[in-house]
């Protein structure tokens, strides 16, 4: 547990302004519902003539003056990208940072393994991002009655489960990454997750552009889409933990063999 | 007598890059052993292979009997290690480096870390970033040292330390070399290497060129010899001298040959005085190293 202990401490500053910022940014969203309410039918209206930037963002799939649906569309987005730039920076780092700076020989040469490194390191990335997640999801709750709401708790826990099981994908994909760097690598993991979101952007526009949805898990976690079919897809969540499962293997593979220079 | 550390042909092999050739060596229990050679020689590829940091592409490493590959966690649970370049975690204190260290060896050494932060004056409710490169030395030295390891590797120990502090530090290895701790120091400070290790191994492009007692290694056949009165020096002897240098009418060379074909020759030269002494520890690590 020492490992953990340690990494769950050294990232305590960067978990707690990512998650407040992304939470203060939501719970602002939220505050913004009751007038955009009003509103509701001008901009539903300007938002049925925006063709594909609606289908985009997923506007086209759920009532904008309806709580959720204004959630989905202004709240998702800054969920979603907010916790993947989380979980890329975070996976990216995890085992690169030691090269980079010159800790892998304090840490490595103590008579732990490197399996034991691994573990540890993936579980406390792993708690920092169910923190994260549970944080955000504690701060969308207390905001849905702030705006004379009621919870809608299944729905709000299917896009947090998903968005925590996106961030869980990114970053293991990242960690696996992590394992190959030597040098500064937060420009990687940033460009990681900025592909994945535009790949989703990419193929919500364009039918011809549908594979993507096998490719980047924002996919899965798109919160208009889970609100407006009311459930996750499993299938894509399948393949989602495929890569997942890959991202770890890869990581405990090469790290056991790597040379440390 | 019980072996340490045992090398047998260990190649690291980077591809295009040099790394280390059939280094072979042997430390025994109880030996402070110096470990020498320029910059870029292999010194620090020899220990990472050591500590398990680096896979060997030939040959074999052992420490206290237990292979440094199969058996690195036993290896490592065994030995304390400072590396030349002590980095630490950003954000931590001292005492939260030195606890660290000790939780991932599953040790409680407060009392050790203690008595060792005092004796090396180290400000333990500092943070590592305050530090300067003498005192995260220190802070390595105490990861090393606490859990009084049977084998201690220091990669160039007492760079940025103060002459007190060294002093301090060298008097802490040879305590605990009574206690019977054996001690690898790879160092370019060669007064340390004579003064403190009992043997030591020169490396050079990547192959150990020497291993001996470091009385060995100064003495040799080699003999650092001034001669006054002469300007140029005597033909019979060139071929046996060598980092030959004038100054005025001052000849200095080293001499690797027969002492009494030295004295014949210059017994038959007007030299006005001659000085034969050992070579001292830089002149035997240049003359290894050209």
């Amino acid at each position: 547990m020492t490992i953990y202990i340690h990494e769950w401490k050294q990232n305590q500053k960067s978990l707690w302004i990512w998650t407040l910022s992304v939470a203060v940014m939501n719970i602002v969203c939220m505050m913004l519902y009751p007038q955009m309410r009003k509103q509701a039918d001008s901009v539903s209206e300007m938002f049925s003539q925006m063709g594909g930037f609606s289908s985009a963002f997923g506007m086209d799939q759920v009532n904008f003056g309806d709580a959720l649906g204004f959630f989905a569309i202004e709240c998702g987005n800054i969920l979603a990208l907010g916790g993947v730039m989380f979980a890329a920076l975070l996976g990216i780092g995890m085992l690169a940072k030691e090269e980079n700076l010159h800790t892998a020989e304090f840490l490595l040469t103590h008579p732990v393994s490197r399996n034991r490194v691994l573990v540890e390191k993936l579980a406390a990335m792993y708690t920092l991002l169910v923190v994260f997640y549970l944080v955000n999801f504690a701060g969308t709750v207390i905001s849905f009655p702030c705006v004379g709401e009621e919870i809608e708790w299944k729905e709000l826990s299917m896009v947090f489960a998903a968005n925590l099981f996106l961030a869980l994908e990114v970053s293991s994909v990242c960690f696996a990454l992590s394992a190959f760097l030597k040098g500064s690598s937060a420009g990687f993991g940033i460009g990681i997750g900025m592909l994945f979101y535009f790949l989703n952007l990419f193929g919500n526009i364009s039918d011809q552009a549908e594979w993507v949805k096998y490719v980047t898990p924002f996919a899965y976690a798109d919160a208009s889409t889970i609100i407006a079919e009311n459930a996750l897809d499993t299938k894509l969540l399948c393949i989602g933990a495929g890569y997942l499962a890959v991202g770890v293997v890869i990581a405990f593979w090469h790290y056991s063999r790597k040379d440390i220079a | 007598m019980e072996t340490v550390i045992q090398t047998e042909h260990l190649t690291k092999n980077y591809g295009k890059a040099r790394g280390i050739t059939d280094v072979s060596l042997r430390v025994n229990a109880g030996e402070i052993y110096g470990f020498m050679g320029p910059n870029g020689a292999g010194k620090s590829t020899t220990i990472r292979s050591l500590l398990g940091l680096i896979k060997p592409t030939g040959g074999t490493a052992a420490i206290l009997g237990r292979d440094c590959v199969k058996d690195k966690k036993d290896v490592l649970s065994r030995i304390g290690y400072m590396p030349s370049e002590t980095v630490f975690y950003k954000g931590m204190k001292v005492k939260d480096v030195i606890a660290l260290s000790a939780k991932l060896r599953g040790k409680d050494c407060r009392k050790q870390a203690d008595m060792l932060c005092e004796r090396l004056r180290l400000d333990v409710d500092k943070k590592v970033e305050q530090l300067s490169l003498g005192n995260r030395k220190k802070v390595g030295i105490v990861c090393a040292m606490q859990h009084k390891p049977e084998l201690s590797i220091f990669d160039e120990p007492t760079s940025g330390l103060d002459p007190l502090i060294q002093k301090e530090f060298f008097d802490l290895i040879l305590e605990r070399n009574k206690e019977g701790a054996t001690f690898f120091l790879s160092s370019h400070v060669l007064s340390e290497v004579k003064k403190y290790c009992t043997r030591a191994a020169i490396i050079r492009e990547g192959k150990v060129i020497a291993e001996d007692s470091v009385e060995h290694l100064i003495s040799g056949n080699a003999r650092k010899v001034t001669v006054n009165g002469l300007t140029r020096l005597p033909e019979a002897l060139e071929k046996c001298a060598k980092k030959v240098t004038k100054d005025g009418d001052q000849i200095h060379f080293l001499y690797q040959g027969d002492p009494k074909q030295l004295l014949s020759v210059l017994h038959t030269q007007p030299l006005t005085d001659l000085l034969i002494e050992e070579p001292d520890m830089e002149e035997i690590f240049l003359h290894y190293y050209q």
